[in-house]
Order: C-alpha cells, then sequence, then structure tokens
C-alpha cells in the first residue's frame, strides 16, 4: 500500500526536480485533453513545448517574450515571499507604459540620448506609483492587496482606452485608436540587425542576477524572506513588515513598469488598445515556475515565452486556437502547485499490518 | 414616463447584481470554513460557457443551467484537491484557477462565438411579468429567485442549524474542530462545491441571462467583486444582498447615464466606476474597524492538515 | 488481585502493548495499564515521554502501531474521537478545543455527537453546572473568559455524556492553586461516581494528593507502575527523570547591583481581538539577579515580553530604560544592539523561523550585536561559525547548522534559543518559559546558564507559569494578573499560598475596597 509520509526537512532534490516534473505532467496531460477534445495532441504538445527551442530562428522571438516575463516574475516573486500578493502586474505594466509613453509624447520633436532613459524612469516610476495604492492601503488600513491590485489593473486597462482613443491619439493616424509611432531617440536600441532583440534581454538578465544576490546575501533579502514565513518573528527581530510591503509593492510596480515600458518602446513603438496582452498574469506562473528565486525565474521566463512563441506555431499548423496557450499554461500551474507536495512528503512502500 | 423609466432601471439593477449575488454568496459560505478560494472568476467564467453550449446544444435553457452549476462545481474540486488535499497555498491556487477558467472557457466557447440562443424568461405568465409596473417584482427570471431564496436560506442555515454551526466552527478554529471529531476537510470541500455552483450560475447568468451568448471573458472581472462583496458583507448574508444590489447599481453607471443622455463622461471613466468603487468600499470597510476584526472567519486562508 | 469481586469486574480501560511510531521517534513503546472503574489513575512523565501520545490513541486521535485496547474486558478499535465517546470515553485537552467567537452553549453543542435542541441543551447544561457547583455562564462568549472557566466547559461538554471513562491532559498547568483545588474536587465528586479518570501529569505533589495509581512513563516506555500514596515524590521523579536530581549551584550569593532594565509606569492595550490590558507596570531588574514574574497564562505576560523586547513600543521613551537610557520609543533592533535580548514564549515562529536552518535563525537576533552582516551583507562563514558555537556549547542535538528549526524537538529547538540569546552575553535578558517542553537534564542545563549570567552581573528576568521553577531560580518574585503586575517580593519571605493567592488576584485588594466605595 502506497502511503504519503511527511519528511523532516523539505527536499533540496524535489525542489530543483518538481518544476520538470510539473513541465512533463502538464505535457502529458495536454496530449491526452487535446486528443480528446478532438485536435492533434501529440503536436499540439509538440509545437508549444519543444517546437520553439528545436529550430534556432525562434530564439530570438522567446527572448523578446522572457524578458518582460522575467522582470515582472522577479518583482512578484520577491513580493510572494514576503506574503504581499501583488497580482496587478499587468496594470502597473500598463501604467508603466503609458508614463513612458507621456514623456515620449511631450519629447516627440526633440533629440537627444536622455530621452529614452527619462521615458524609461517615468516608467518605472508610472509602475511604481499604481502599486504604491495598495501598498498605502494594506500598510495603513489592512485592505487586502490582492482585490485593490487587481481592482486597478481594469481601471488601468480603461485609462489605456481613454489615453487612445481620445487626447493621445495620433493625430495622423486616420482615427485609429493608437499614439504615434516612437521617434528613434524613443525606441530601444536592437541588439543584433534585422531582429526584435532589444536592450530589454541583457537588462532582465542583470536584473535577475543583482535580485539574486539581494535575496542570498543581504539582510534586505533576509527581511523579505522572514516577514513572509514568520512575521511574530520578524518582529522579533527587529525587521518592519510595513517597511518590507512597501519596498516589495514598489519594486514589483517599478520593474513592472520597466517591462511595460520596454514593450512599448521596443516590439510595440507605440500605445495601442492591444497593448496588454497578460504579461503580468502570465509573470505569476512564471515566478512559481521559478519557484520564486530569480534565477530560476529566468528558466522559467523562458519556459513561459515557448509556450507563447509555440502557441503561435501551433495556431498556423495544427489550427489549435489561440486559448490553448493559456489553457497550457494553467495547466503548468496546476501542475506546479501540485508536485510541491513532493517537497515536503514522500511517498513509502507500507505493507499493511497484520490485524 | 418618467416611471417608466424607473421600472426599467429596477430591472436593469437586479439583472446586474443577481451574478454579484450568487457568486458572493457561494463565496461567502466556503469563506465561513475558512477557505479563501480566489478562483471565483474561473468558476463563473466555466459556468458561463458551460451553460451556454449546453444550452446552445441542447435548446434547453434549464439544462444550460445545470451544465452552469455542474461545471462551476467541477472547477471548484479542482481547487479543493491542491489547496485542501495536498495543502497548497491558497491564494496562488485560487490565482490559477483563474488563470485557467480564462483558458479553458476561451478554447470551449471558441466555436460559440457569435451565436446566439434565447434569453432565460421570466418566471411568471406574461399576465404578471409584462405587466407595466408590477414586473419589477414578477418579471423577473428563475436565478433572480433562487438568489433572493439562497440568501434567506443560508441566512437561516448559518445561524439556526446545527450543520450551520459546525460549519462555522470549522473556519473559526479548524484544529480545534478536528480534535472534536468533525471531518474538516469535508466540511470544506462540501463548502467549496457549493461556492463553485453559485460561482458557476452566477456565471451562466451573464451567457444565458443578461447577454445570451458567448464572449471570451465575459464576466469582465464580477468574479474579483463579488470576492470584494464577501469582505464587504462582514460574511453576514443580508449585508451581502446590500452590497451585491449597491454594486450592482453603481455597474449600470453606464446604461443609466446613456440613458438620461449624459455624454460629456467619457465612457471608459464609467467603466471603471465598478472597480474603483470596489477599491474604494473595501478602504471604507476597513477604517470602520479598526478595532478587532471579528467578522473574519479566524481560520481564512490558511492550510490545515490533519496530524 | 485475590479479591473475588475485583476479577468479576473487568478493568473499566487495559492497554496491551501499545506501540506507536513517527518519523525519527518511537513515541509509544510496548505500553502496557489499566484502570478500574472508580480509580483516579495518574499517567506520569516529563514533556516528551509519550504520555500525549498514548490519551492520543485512547480518544481515538491517532491509532497505534501495535497493541491491544480492551474495553470493560472486550478488545475494541477506536478509530475516531466520536467511537471513543460512543464507548463512553471523555476527554479534556490540555490545549482546549474552543472556539473563541462562539458562546458557551455554542461551544457545548458542538461538543456533543447528536443534534439537542437548545431548549433541552440549557436545561441539561444547568443541571450539571448546579450538581457540580461550578460557576459558568452560558451566554457568554468563550473569549471573555478566563482560562478556568474555559476549562469548566470542557469537563461540562464531557459530563454531559455521561462518561465512564475521563481522561485529564495536564489540567493544572494553567490554573491557579486555588482553582486547582476546585478542579480536585469536581473530579473526586466525579470518580466517586464510579466514573474511571486518568490523570496526566508531570506535577508529582498534585499526583500524591489525588491519584489512586500511577503510571510513570521514561522516553516512551512504562518504567514503574506504584501507588502515589505510598510512594515519595523524590522517588517518582527519579523515576520519571531517569537520573539523580542536580540541584542547582548559585554560587557566592552576590550583592544585587544597580538596576539594569527599569520599567516605568507602562501601559499598552492588549493585541487585538482577544488580548490583556498592561496597566502601569513598573519593576527594576538588577544587575546579578534573577527577577520572577509568575502569573496564570493570559494575564498579559505576552504583552509584557513584546512591550520589553521592542516589538510594541511604549508611548513614553522613560516607561523602559535600558542601564539608564530611555528606550521606550526604540524598536527592536535598538534595543538589541544595546543590551536587551529577549525570548519569547512561542518558539517555532516568534523565536525563531520554522523553515530557516539554524544558521539562518541565528541571523534573525543576533545580527545586532555579532558582525555577522556588517553593511547588510550576511557573512556566511561568521554566521555557520556562530550557530555552530551555540550548538556545541549548549549541546543541542541536530544534524548541523544546515537543519531547519523546524526539524528540531522542541526542547533541542529551545536550547538553541537560549544559547544564541546567552552568547551574545546581554545586559538584560528575558525570557518567557525557559524549559516548557525540555527534557529534566537539559533544563538543569539551562536554569544554571541563566544563574550563570546573573552571577557575570547581567540582569535576569524569568516569565514562567511553572512555580516550582521560579522559587527555584529567582531571587525576587513578583506577579502577574490581569495586566497588572505586583510589587517584587524576596523569594526567601513567600510562602505557595501567598504566591497563589497573588495569582489569583486576591492580592489587589485595593479592588474589592474600590469596588465596595463605588
Amino acid at each position: 500500500m502506497l502511503e504519503w509520509r511527511p519528511r523532516r526537512e523539505p527536499s533540496r532534490l524535489m525542489r530543483a526536480l518538481s518544476p520538470l516534473i510539473a513541465i512533463a505532467l502538464t505535457m502529458l496531460l495536454g496530449m491526452i485533453v487535446f486528443t480528446a477534445m478532438g485536435y492533434d495532441g501529440f503536436h499540439a504538445v509538440g509545437s508549444i513545448f519543444v517546437t520553439p527551442f528545436a529550430e534556432p530562428q525562434r530564439w530570438a522571438d522567446i527572448g523578446v517574450k522572457a524578458a518582460p516575463l522575467v522582470m515582472i516574475a522577479i518583482g512578484l516573486a520577491i513580493g510572494f515571499r514576503a506574503n504581499v500578493w501583488n497580482i496587478g502586474a499587468e496594470g502597473q505594466y500598463i501604467m508603466g507604459a503609458v508614463a513612458g509613453t507621456g514623456v515620449a509624447l511631450a519629447t516627440y520633436d526633440m533629440t537627444g540620448w536622455w530621452i529614452l532613459p527619462a521615458m524609461a524612469l517615468a516608467g518605472i516610476l508610472g509602475g511604481m506609483a499604481w502599486a504604491a495604492i495598495p501598498a498605502l492601503l494594506r500598510v495603513r488600513l489592512q485592505v487586502s492587496e490582492i482585490l485593490t491590485s487587481l481592482m486597478l489593473t481594469y481601471v488601468a486597462v480603461q485609462l489605456l482606452y481613454f489615453l487612445v482613443r481620445g487626447p493621445w491619439k495620433d493625430p495622423d493616424g486616420f482615427n485609429f485608436p493608437q499614439t504615434r509611432m516612437f521617434t528613434a531617440d524613443q525606441t530601444l536600441p536592437t541588439m543584433m540587425e534585422g531582429s526584435l532583440v532589444h536592450l530589454g534581454i541583457p537588462v532582465a538578465l542583470l536584473i535577475a542576477l543583482v535580485a539574486w544576490l539581494l535575496m542570498e546575501k543581504t539582510t534586505a533579502g533576509y527581511a523579505v524572506k522572514v516577514v513572509g514565513l514568520a512575521p511574530a518573528a520578524a518582529r522579533h527581530g527587529g525587521f518592519s513588515a510595513a517597511r518590507t510591503t512597501w519596498a516589495t509593492m514598489l519594486l514589483s510596480g517599478g520593474l513592472a513598469g520597466l517591462a511595460g515600458l520596454f514593450e512599448a518602446a521596443g516590439p510595440f513603438g507605440q500605445l495601442t488598445p492591444q497593448f496588454p496582452v497578460g504579461y503580468g498574469f502570465t509573470a505569476i506562473i512564471v515566478a512559481f515556475l521559478g519557484r520564486l528565486d530569480p534565477l530560476g525565474i529566468v528558466f522559467g521566463g523562458i519556459v513561459l515565452a515557448a509556450t507563447y512563441v509555440g502557441g503561435e506555431i501551433a495556431q498556423s499548423t495544427i489550427r489549435l486556437p489561440q486559448a490553448a496557450t493559456g489553457m497550457f499554461q494553467a495547466l503548468l500551474l496546476f501542475m506546479l502547485l501540485a508536485t510541491d507536495v513532493l517537497v515536503r512528503w514522500r511517498l513509502v512502500w507500507k505493507r499493511r499490518a497484520a490485524p | 414616463m418618467t416611471s417608466a423609466i424607473l421600472v426599467s432601471i429596477v430591472m436593469t439593477l437586479v439583472a446586474a447584481s443577481t451574478p454579484l449575488l450568487l457568486a458572493a454568496l457561494g463565496e461567502l459560505v466556503a469563506e465561513k470554513t475558512g477557505v479563501l478560494n480566489l478562483g471565483v472568476e474561473g468558476m463563473m467564467l466555466c459556468g458561463a460557457v458551460a451553460g451556454f453550449a449546453v444550452a446552445f446544444s441542447t435548446g434547453s435553457t434549464g439544462l444550460g443551467l445545470l451544465a452552469a452549476a455542474l461545471a462551476g462545481m467541477a472547477a471548484s474540486m479542482v481547487f479543493a484537491v491542491l489547496a485542501l488535499s495536498l495543502a497548497a497555498n491558497q491564494v496562488a491556487t485560487g490565482l490559477a484557477l483563474t488563470i485557467f477558467g480564462i483558458g479553458a472557457s476561451s478554447l470551449i466557447g471558441a466555436g460559440f462565438v457569435g451565436r446566439t440562443i434565447p434569453r432565460l424568461g421570466p418566471v411568471f405568465p406574461p399576465a404578471l411579468s409584462e405587466h407595466p409596473w408590477l414586473r419589477m417584482i414578477f418579471g423577473h427570471d428563475i436565478l433572480v429567485y433562487l438568489s433572493l431564496a439562497l440568501v434567506l436560506g443560508v441566512s437561516l442555515f448559518l445561524r439556526r442549524t446545527r450543520p450551520g454551526l459546525i460549519l462555522r466552527a470549522v473556519g473559526e478554529n479548524d484544529a480545534s474542530a478536528h480534535a472534536i471529531g468533525y471531518p474538516v476537510i469535508a466540511i470544506r470541500y462540501a463548502a467549496v462545491a457549493f461556492g463553485g455552483a453559485l460561482a458557476g450560475l452566477g456565471g451562466a447568468y451573464f451567457s444565458l441571462a443578461l447577454t445570451p451568448m458567448w464572449a471570451e471573458r465575459l464576466t469582465a472581472g464580477r468574479g474579483w467583486i463579488a470576492l470584494a462583496l464577501v469582505v464587504f458583507s462582514a460574511w453576514k448574508p443580508g449585508r451581502l444582498l446590500l452590497g451585491a444590489y449597491l454594486f450592482g447599481a453603481v455597474m449600470t453607471l453606464e446604461l443609466q447615464a446613456k440613458a438620461a443622455g449624459i455624454s460629456w463622461l467619457a465612457p471608459e471613466v464609467l467603466a471603471m466606476a465598478p472597480y474603483l468603487a470596489t477599491v474604494a468600499v473595501l478602504t471604507m470597510m476597513s477604517l470602520g474597524r479598526r478595532s478587532g476584526r471579528l467578522d473574519a472567519p479566524a481560520c481564512l486562508g490558511k492550510p490545515f492538515s490533519a496530524s | 488481585m485475590n479479591q473475588p469481586r475485583e476479577q468479576e469486574m473487568p478493568p473499566r480501560l487495559a492497554l496491551a502493548h501499545i506501540s506507536k511510531s513517527f518519523p525519527g521517534v518511537k513515541a509509544n513503546e510496548d505500553i502496557s495499564l489499566s484502570v478500574r472503574p472508580g480509580e483516579i489513575h495518574a499517567l506520569l512523565g516529563e514533556n516528551g515521554a509519550g504520555k500525549s501520545t498514548l490519551v492520543k490513541i485512547i480518544y481515538g486521535v491517532q491509532q497505534a502501531d501495535e497493541g491491544t485496547i480492551a474495553w470493560n474486558g472486550t478488545p475494541v478499535s477506536i478509530p475516531s474521537p466520536k467511537a471513543a465517546r460512543k464507548l463512553g470515553i471523555g476527554m479534556v485537552f490540555q490545549h482546549f478545543s474552543l472556539f473563541d467567537a462562539m458562546t458557551v452553549i455554542e461551544n457545548i453543542a458542538l461538543g456533543l455527537d447528536e443534534a439537542v435542541d437548545r431548549e433541552t441543551l440549557k436545561r441539561e447544561v444547568a443541571g450539571v453546572l448546579q450538581s457540580y457547583s461550578l460557576p459558568l455562564d452560558p451566554e457568554r462568549e468563550v473569549h471573555t473568559l478566563s482560562v478556568g472557566e474555559r476549562q469548566r466547559i470542557e469537563i461540562v461538554r464531557c459530563l454531559l455524556q455521561k462518561p465512564k471513562l475521563l481522561i485529564m491532559d495536564e489540567p493544572t498547568s494553567v490554573l491557579t492553586p486555588q482553582e486547582v483545588e476546585r478542579l480536585f474536587a469536581t473530579l473526586r465528586q466525579i470518580a466517586s461516581e464510579g466514573c474511571a479518570i486518568l490523570y496526566i501529569s508531570h506535577k508529582l505533589h498534585e499526583i500524591k494528593a489525588l491519584c489512586d495509581s500511577a503510571t510513570i512513563l521514561r522516553a516512551g516506555r512504562v518504567v514503574a507502575t506504584c501507588d502515589p500514596k505510598a510512594e515519595t515524590t523524590k522517588r517518582m521523579a527519579e523515576l520519571m527523570i531517569g537520573a539523580e536530581l542536580r540541584k542547582i549551584e548559585h554560587g557566592t550569593q552576590t550583592q544585587a547591583g544597580a538596576a539594569r532594565l527599569a520599567v516605568n509606569g507602562l501601559s499598552l492595550p492588549g493585541d487585538p481581538p482577544f488580548g490583556t490590558d498592561l496597566r502601569e507596570v513598573s519593576f527594576e531588574a538588577r544587575a546579578g539577579e534573577i527577577l520572577g514574574i509568575a502569573g496564570v497564562a493570559g494575564n498579559g505576560q505576552a504583552e509584557l515580553l513584546t512591550a520589553l523586547s521592542g516589538e510594541r513600543l511604549a508611548e513614553r521613551p522613560e516607561a523602559v530604560r535600558l542601564d539608564g537610557k530611555a528606550v521606550g520609543r526604540e524598536d527592536a533592533g535598538a534595543r538589541r544592539a544595546l543590551g536587551l535580548a529577549c525570548v519569547p514564549e512561542e518558539r517555532n515562529g516568534h523565536a525563531a523561523v520554522p523553515d530557516f536552518s539554524l544558521a539562518d535563525n541565528g541571523i534573525l537576533t543576533a545580527r545586532h550585536r555579532l558582525p555577522l552582516a556588517p553593511h547588510g551583507l550576511i557573512s556566511g562563514g561568521a554566521v555557520r561559525r556562530f550557530a555552530d558555537g551555540v550548538i556545541k556549547l549548549f549541546d543541542v542535538r541536530t544534524t548541523g547548522n544546515a537543519a531547519t528549526a523546524r526539524s528540531l524537538s522542541g526542547g533541542n529547538l529551545q536550547k538553541f534559543i537560549m544559547g544564541r540569546e546567552i552568547g551574545q552575553a546581554p545586559a538584560v535578558l528575558v525570557v518567557a518559559q525557559p524549559t516548557w517542553g525540555v527534557d529534566a537534564g537539559a533544563a538543569a542545563a539551562i536554569r544554571q546558564q541563566l544563574v550563570d549570567l546573573a552571577a557575570k552581573g547581567s540582569a535576569v528576568v524569568v516569565i514562567s507559569q511553572d512555580l516550582d521553577e521560579l522559587l527555584e531560580l529567582a531571587d525576587r518574585l513578583c506577579v502577574i494578573n490581569e495586566g497588572r503586575l505586583s510589587a517584587p517580593r524576596p523569594v526567601a519571605s513567600l510562602g505557595i499560598d501567598e504566591i497563589g493567592l497573588m495569582m489569583g488576584g486576591v492580592h489587589g485588594a485595593a479592588d474589592g475596597v474600590e469596588a465596595a466605595h463605588a
């Protein structure tokens, strides 16, 4: 008879392995579900999880999509570890892009190297400002940041619609609801000729490294972990939960804002109503796939980016609907949460005791 | 003519409030046992798409409603297995359920976009349901009356019955309830399933009654507002009824404004209103209870394992 | 044994060869015991001897790996507490199974297996309260009750089921001496009506006073069965502990020096929702002395500790002075840097982070006084060396500094935490329940460390519910009751009755006078 037994210590091996087990289970389950739904399940899974890695011409695309996911997920993960559940990164991402675009529209007829850094700064501040609202409400009034940060995402989306349909509409844009295209000084430099690979990718990697050092080697990172794991012990040790909440909310808001600005000043080159693609939500999955560890998140970001790329491939090759990508991503998160049980428990074979 | 406008305002108000009330009431029962299921939006979407698909395929709205309740319940069971049996983090699992609901409903609904079905009709005969002003009372569909009856039923159940007492006890102190010998996990499963069924019906209200059609993310965040409503209600069904109708009113602002001929306000600002109102209400609730937090179930959101 | 009547009447409960293991420990090994109707039978043993596991098996909370249970001579299996109650077993847990936000009557209703309508239940409860003369208001919400009253709810709950065996798990650890007397009277009355009682405790004088027979457990095994009225306390203690009793060496009695910690008129509202307010607490702890603070659980001990540690700030800086410096508005980190170390009662989650390694738990409170994280950068080597030092010096049984706090037994974790604080050579050490859950050998070692720390010129404040411990350790003793602290008195001048009265609040005779005037 198989029986679950609690482990005395969490398993380090399982902590590392469980994301891989979750991916394998997701592929298996996905294959079954999509076959049952009448699609070619084997090829669906293949196109989504394998093809993007197998074809080198897709790698640039993976990188471009992974960069914002990694940046947002790192901020979220640090918050999650402090038990700060900012799930409104999508809104902060939008507001970062909006703030940066504001700078871009104001500097439309100017040139100079300083314009892009100014936009980036505005993006960070925009995301931070949007995250500051739930932070303030939680620290001062104990309002759950889960609901407020999410509600503000819907507000941000409407604000974006309002701006691109109204005051920020391109005067030469045939009445399309979108802003002007950014100028050369307002666009991220590309790293490779003829591709979309932009400055965001090395920046995301650098952020991951710095965040890892912060979490593992400094008392600031220690504070985040203590506040999340044992609030009473944190107070006892002289760490302030309020300060940690502020810091993690502003950090995650700032990173989401920067990611939004990079997306606006990179692949989009303007703001349109299609700008919110859900990176802020997908980043939650990335954070968990990376086990809330900044270096793990780089891996998680690449996997989730590949599912976007693969989803597009599957759309054209086997006519899989676009929504299938979202299904795979959600299945992956379910499997991650389920396999987490292996870290805390182990399966043992137990013979039934004689009656 | 103003009375006609008044009647139509009441009708839209009731229609906008009902799905909120259904979903929030289900969540309230789940939270009373100490389970925080953030997957309401996902369960609503599952219910919405299943209800529409079955009603469209069979031509029966009744079967559609049944399918919606079952779909919401099935989705809630995924949450229950992870969060209750495997003791996974409830916040993360609830989020996963919402992301899953969005993906699954879009995928299933892809084939139904643009199709229409007959709207869920009123319960009472036309003499009453189409009467110029009596229709304010008799002109609603079955889910409206069901939601009101459920508020009364849940309220009595929680306050007056022994199973209700046990249910509250599980949310108040799971360890004690377990020590006495109550099956904590099983009771939570049942409450989560009830919450899932009601969320499914709430979702189906969008696809069968409000706008008898399917579109991606049809519920537009109402599941999250339902969660906020539970906080607003201080976990009391009566106050939940009040809250749901208040929010229904906010949500119909856009329509009301159009009807009243207000055009200077951008439609986007009106569309923001329910979400801003939610933030404002949550803030006011916190301002109002600076001393202690006796109203929330003491074990809300905490995982329990019986060993 | 020779009497024919006893042969006719099988024991109410007979356990034979019960064993139960958990990962890493054998909690019970080959345990046999029997209890007759009308007998009060003691289950005696130290914390961790396996008493709690054994009664959980009897009450159906856990299942034995091996062994049999006989009820009135018939073998039975007890798969759940419900099954236990069906047989006629009632249990009052050490940690009450109560629901704070609900009323007494609702709590009692929840403890019953069948639905009883409200009016009938009210009548039955009133009947039980009267026949055992237990004062309790059925309509009060539980969080407004004293610990003794809460225990009465549990007892009433059991008595309503007309039990044939009543299990009491460490029932007196939270009671004042007067409440203990009242409880004993109730228990004797219950036994005289033919109910068997299994009384779990580690307090020898109680067992001598109450019980007819005793089974002594050590490290999960039965070491002796005896008549506690015939056996000496010393002999039972040695059986329980398994070693000759050790005495604390107080060294040469030094003259108490200047006040190192001075608290003056400290008032703080209790933690919501059910905390106790601190009211005008004043005391001094002097260099070289151990000041004991006695009191029944829940009278403001937790609030006092967090107010001293800096987890909650006083209204005025002068309310707390450390070596003369006003620190009432300084946070926990600043107070530690100045030399004020605290050990709260709750180890996992308050004094230590359960999921952190011991090395990382060192950083939690030692980083202010030791160079573990200069300029905010954690020095891994220094952190591990500090943890290794504590583990070695305080004999912490663990796999090493990488073991999580959660994986340690309660006693070993307590040794680590005490070592972490004492290892920083604090000016003042405030410690709550220093030896709770620690085995006798380690407890003696911890007490010795406290005495030695005081001897070196630090001031030590010990907050404890264990009067014996305080009388052994402290130079002066005061009592906390409903958030008020009595004036300290030299231990040598106090009798146990006097302390008991102080704990029960009778010392605040002023209250009575005021009430009379009002």
